[in-house]
């Protein structure tokens, strides 16, 4: 105890030599609030939290740690839902929001480079006026940090049409856990120079090196949208009709499912006037040319239609459509409303199995006595079924992790992945190998072991691996 | 932490009902709404990281400590978090046990900070004639050109230094007070409601012309007003700042002087009492003899704009020959956040001929007046007040609606002579009379 105290204050005095007064956070009443990020029912004590303002302190900090043998956790405003930065046993923890520069916006390539601390709705925001768009919209865009977006691969409404976050990676400045700063990438549209270490990094959910600035791509904004909201009798219904407008070919930028229970938690948060009697809602949002968002629209209104769509409502104008997509943004919140504990998973399925998915998590809601309310990005086939329970309950937090292995053995039965958009972290690392093959498992293992040997970058998560590296 | 030592009990942290206490999932959607965080980017600054130092006092891993008692005193109590929390947190609730529990345990204790809370919240505040007998005193200090002798002396400099720094920005107390403007039962030619009127503490002093507009206005829609002798502080004072127990003494009394089972609303014109007034029941819910007219009481507590719109108030005649006057409109939190009013005073506004209503940039953010924030963190309230300055100023309005007299000091100290502050109900009030002479 001695010994480790003394260690922590020789890394704490070496610390605050590289940061600036109080960017070097120890007291318990500073460290309490970075025990957790959005992840329900996960939290542990961080040592110290550190919120370095620009790269050379993030070097220099790894080095210190790397000396000290001390693990990084990084983290931006810890809005991950994964835990993926929840801090680790003795670890510093690495806080990148103060570094929030948005440093070049090139109209002429169509690209931003900006710091990792910056808030992804302010990169929209800058590319707003300029004619452009950054489309990944995940729920929390409104305070998540772009450089948890990149790390976590993080997804959004609009994934179908405009994908999600690594197609909008051109490149990337990495601390690598040595302490050397490397540059990955570039503004050129096609790049084939080596292995595309970039893409190695986007999803690596801070443990194989800390990005400290990305240059993304931006696209030309679209010039109109039309936002149709279609409510159903029935939760299949709701999911046949998203797959017979992909089955057309119909990629709109958003088709968004919401069942009874959670359109019912965001009305009374949001009053934005969504159908509450519905069984399932399903927000449908076409953008692009005039042309093209009206005929789109009409066609999805008739595939509703067909599908005996109780109702199919146009969003009165740009104002409402707004106010109605911010309104969904905040389903997994708001469902918080019902019972304590608010577990969200994010498994994905090809979307042609969405009935399938969609069924199965009812069932398995009766079958464990659970309750499950479900929304989702249906257009991505990527769905939130969300148990609403209560961690304090040691009983009926068993009957949850049955349920989640069951939603889990499911989603892979049907050819699709245990986590969207969300990452593995901690919550999903118990799974993963579920979903790999013996020899892609390891391969994630030699990955980490090549680039972090002595297992210094958020250890212990996406995978444990054997004591002797990890300690 | 918690392992070897032994916690002092907690009184009122522990007491909370705990699923207030875990409702918080964390999610980080309050970050961007608060001010404090966005100021300085740590979490223990903001609403989740504060209600996590809470949980963890509730659970006995942390204990009540100095540095978590400046933490509960660095929030402004805005409530913009409320506002922005999908999973509908009861932040008042947390917020108002958390400093009480601060209190109770004297983590902030030293003997200046006990006399002016002894002066303030023991005395001034709640006893009203005191209150009167202040008001009457600074109102002579303020006329008597004793005031201006004691700035040209220098005598100040013998004050503690932020009775000093304050002394220039103290408002300017009215020579006659509310009971002296408004007769205990007022009536209109035809009556269609009754409701009983809460003249505040500030707003009797400082501001009674605009307790005066309301009765006005109030007449004008066919209400018939009762207005209590010698009202005080209704105690939002108090359980803003750690006194719950005089709180609910103040609410008592209070409660004391309306019958009011022959009212059908209480109309209040201050929005910081406003979003205290309609929690009476959480106030008293232990107390036997109070809690059912409580429950009552909190029901029947009106915001003066939510009450107009509710029986859908006369809009004013247009007068003839007016020009156009820009006018821009600053929500108190206290009425957006505390109490969700935000469209009604802009009904009222809309309604009034020759205004041109000119909407303000980030018009729910908190101008820093916060109760007494800018007495206890003067540098983050002037922060705040210069963001807001900036914004009104960026507008060209020259005249701002604000329903706090809080928020109107603030602001018109802010602006100085640029733009003047009033309360909407006394522009309503305004073109009511100007009807009648035109």
């Amino acid at each position: 105890m001695t010994l480790l105290k003394s260690r922590n204050v020789s890394l704490l005095e070496r610390l605050s030599a590289v940061v600036a007064d109080g960017d070097l956070l120890t007291e318990s009443e500073d460290l309490i609030p970075y025990g957790f990020d959005g992840t329900a029912a996960m939290k542990n004590a961080a040592t110290c939290v550190v919120t370095p303002r620009n790269v050379d302190e993030v070097a220099a900090i790894v080095k210190i740690a790397d000396a000290a043998g001390v693990p990084i956790v990084t983290r931006g405003s810890g809005t991950g839902l994964s835990g993926g930065s929840i801090p680790v046993d003795g670890g510093i923890v690495l806080c990148l929001v103060n570094m929030d520069q948005i440093i070049e916006l090139d109209p002429a390539n169509l690209t931003i480079l900006c710091e990792t601390g910056v808030i992804t709705k302010a990169i929209d925001d800058a590319a707003h006026p300029h004619g452009l768009f950054y489309p990944p919209d995940p729920g929390s865009m409104k305070i998540s940090t772009i450089g948890g977006n990149v790390a976590n691969n993080s997804g959004g409404l609009r994934g179908l049409k405009y994908g999600v976050t690594r197609d909008y990676v051109m490149g990337m400045e990495v601390v690598l856990p040595s302490g050397e700063i490397c540059w990955l990438g570039s503004k050129c549209v096609k790049d084939v120079a080596g292995y595309s270490m970039k893409d190695l990094f986007v999803g690596s959910e801070g443990t194989l090196g800390i990005i400290t600035k990305v240059l993304l791509k931006l696209v030309p904004r679209p010039k109109a949208r039309r936002t149709l909201l279609a409510s159903f009798d029935s939760m299949e219904a709701a999911a046949r009709t998203v797959s017979q407008i992909i089955e057309k070919q119909i990629i709109p930028c958003t088709l968004e499912f919401l069942d009874r229970k959670t359109c019912g938690c965001v009305e009374d948060y949001a009053q934005v006037g969504l159908p509450t009697e519905a069984a399932a809602v399903v927000l449908m949002e076409s953008d692009g040319p005039e042309s093209v968002v009206e005929d789109e629209g009409n066609a999805m209104a008739a595939i509703a239609e067909a599908n005996g769509a109780i109702n199919v409502e146009k969003a009165k104008d740009d104002a409402h459509a707004t106010r109605l997509a911010t309104a969904r943004r905040t389903a997994f919140s708001a469902l918080a409303r019902i019972r304590p504990t608010t577990i969200l998973e994010d498994v994905t399925v090809p979307r042609s199995r969405l009935v399938e998915i969609v069924s199965y998590v009812e069932e398995v809601g009766r079958k464990h006595r659970l309750e499950i309310a479900t929304f989702g990005h249906f257009g991505d086939g990527n769905v939130h079924p969300t148990i609403l329970t209560d961690e304090t309950d040691k009983e009926e937090m068993e009957r949850v992790e049955h349920a989640l292995s069951d939603i889990f053995d499911k989603t892979i039965e049907l050819g699709g992945t245990i986590t969207g958009e969300h990452g593995v972290g901690l919550a999903k690392k118990p799974f993963l190998d579920r979903q790999f093959s013996e020899a892609s498992y390891q391969l994630l293992k030699q990955v980490k072991i090549a680039l972090d040997p002595k297992g210094m970058l958020n250890p212990g998560k996406i995978f444990d691996l054997p004591a002797s590296i990890d300690s | 932490m918690s392992d070897s030592r032994t916690l002092t009990p907690l009184k009122y942290l522990g007491d909370l009902d705990y699923s207030v206490v875990q409702q918080c999932m964390h999610c980080g959607m309050c970050l961007p709404a608060c001010p404090t965080y966005l100021e300085t980017k740590k979490e223990r600054n903001s609403p989740r990281g504060r209600i996590a130092l809470m949980r963890s006092i509730a659970d006995g891993n942390l204990e009540v400590t100095k540095e978590f008692g400046e933490e509960m005193y660095y929030c402004l109590g805005c409530l913009a978090c409320t506002t922005a929390c999908p999973a509908g947190v009861n932040y008042p609730e947390l917020f108002e046990n958390a400093r009480a529990e601060v209190e109770y345990h004297g983590v902030l204790f030293n003997p200046e900070r006990r006399f002016w809370r002894w002066l303030t919240l023991d005395q001034i505040f709640s006893k009203p004639w005191m209150l009167r007998a202040v008001g009457r005193l600074l109102w002579l200090y303020q006329v008597s050109g004793v005031s201006w002798l004691v700035r040209k002396s220098g005598i100040l400099l013998l004050a503690p230094r932020n009775l000093r720094e304050l002394e220039p920005s103290t408002p300017v107390v009215q020579r006659r007070f509310s009971d002296e403007l408004i007769r205990e039962s007022e009536g209109p030619s035809v009556t269609r409601y009754r409701v009983g009127l809460l003249t505040g503490c500030v707003q009797d002093l400082v501001f009674p012309d605009v307790n005066r507009a309301t009765a006005d206005v109030l007449l004008e829609n066919g209400c018939e007003v009762t207005t209590p002798r010698s009202q005080g502080c209704c105690g939002s004072l108090h359980a803003h700042n750690g006194d719950l127990d005089q709180a609910a003494t103040r609410a008592r009394d209070l409660l004391d002087r309306f019958d009011l089972s022959s009212l059908d609303a209480i109309i209040t014109n201050a929005a910081g009492c406003g979003s205290h007034l309609k929690h009476f029941s959480n106030l008293l819910k232990n107390d036997p003899e109070y809690a059912s007219k409580a429950t009552e009481w909190d029901g029947k507590v009106k915001d003066i704009s939510e009450w107009l719109v509710e029986i859908n108030f006369r809009k004013p005649e247009k007068a003839s020959g007016s020009g156009s006057v820009k006018v821009t409109y600053h929500e108190a939190c206290h009425l957006c956040h505390g109490q969700g009013i935000s469209s009604q005073p802009r009904e009222i506004l809309k309604s009034l001929p020759g205004l041109e209503i000119v909407e303000l940039e980030n018009a729910t953010h908190c101008c820093g007046s916060a109760g007494i924030y800018n007495i206890t963190q003067p540098e983050q309230a002037g922060k705040l007040q210069q963001e807001k300055v900036a914004c009104l100023k960026k507008t060209g309005a020259s005249l701002v609606a604000t329903a706090n007299p809080g928020c109107h000091l603030q602001i018109q100290n802010g602006l100085g002579e640029s733009a003047e502050v009033v309360h909407p109900v006394s522009l309503l009030a305004d073109a009511y009379r100007n009807e009648k002479h035109s």
